[in-house]
């Protein structure tokens, strides 16, 4: 592994690894902002009770707030699941067991891409969708 | 066992935190496709989340999501900014005041309903 001079050591021969390297440090601050706010939005300005179909109608009749959640979605999956492809490649060392579970890796990441992705796009408004906040019981 | 220091500790919290919120993304992202399944459905399974015990379960995940953002950030220093790495265990103490203010503060947003607190943030005014 050759290691760039003057930083730290850090994958430097130009191929997926340095990628990734890359990726998760660009990912991970673009999530700072995206995540934060998520969760100001959905825990302090709202409570989570009134995170209702409702206000996702509301929410989600500006496209602006699809496109937000999309680019959480995708940023936040792929940085979580790179860093699980990382754990499995620490721990685990037998061939099968390696190649069995990457690849099960990459299908659980593509399906989950897949059905967010159709959420954010095919949500759509409906006649009487209740109440911004329902009734919760504690 | 090797007995390393904060930097052994931090790099261990943070792939902990790390598999955490994933697996909690994991939940998420199928329970934001309950809205495929139209108001009913999906208002029940929000409801489901605001309910104490799972409250108190999040707040495992805001404390582990707060960690791994700021250590995240310690470590992007320590890569990118050569004499960091004489301050790393100086930016982990930093790191974990963080954590545990920013913890404190939307840990109480997410408890306090529980206990009937109105924090104005009900906007149908339950």
């Amino acid at each position: 592994m050759r290691i760039s001079s003057g930083y730290g050591a850090r994958p430097a021969g130009g191929g997926f690894e340095t990628f990734s390297w890359y990726f998760f440090r660009v990912s991970g601050i673009a999530l700072i902002f995206l995540a934060i706010i998520h969760l100001f939005l959905n825990h302090v300005a709202t409570d989570v009770s009134c995170t209702s179909f409702q206000l996702v109608e509301i929410r989600y009749a500006n496209p602006f707030w699809r496109l937000y959640d999309w680019l959480l979605l995708i940023l936040g999956l792929l940085h979580g699941m790179n860093g699980l492809r990382i754990v499995v490649d620490d721990y685990v060392h037998a061939r099968g067991w390696r190649l069995s579970l990457q690849s099960l890796l990459a299908i659980v990441t593509l399906v989950f891409l897949l059905l967010g992705t159709i959420t954010l796009i095919t949500f759509h408004t409906v006649p009487n969708p209740g109440l911004i906040c329902p009734t919760t019981h504690f | 066992m090797y007995k390393g220091q904060s930097g052994m500790w931090s790099w261990l919290f943070h792939r902990i935190a790390g598999l955490g919120i994933l697996l909690f993304l994991l939940v998420h992202i199928v329970d934001i496709a309950l809205l495929n399944f139209g108001p009913k459905v999906y208002n029940e399974g929000i409801a489901l989340f605001s309910t104490a015990p799972i409250r108190i379960i999040t707040l495992a995940l805001v404390a582990g999501l707060f960690f791994h953002s700021f250590n995240g950030v310690r470590i992007i220093l320590i890569d990118f900014w050569p004499k960091a790495s004489r301050f790393q265990g100086t930016m982990f103490l930093i790191v974990m005041i963080l954590t545990i203010l920013c913890f404190l503060g939307l840990g109480w947003f997410i408890i306090a309903p529980i206990f009937g607190v109105n924090l104005g943030n009900m906007p149908a005014g339950m």
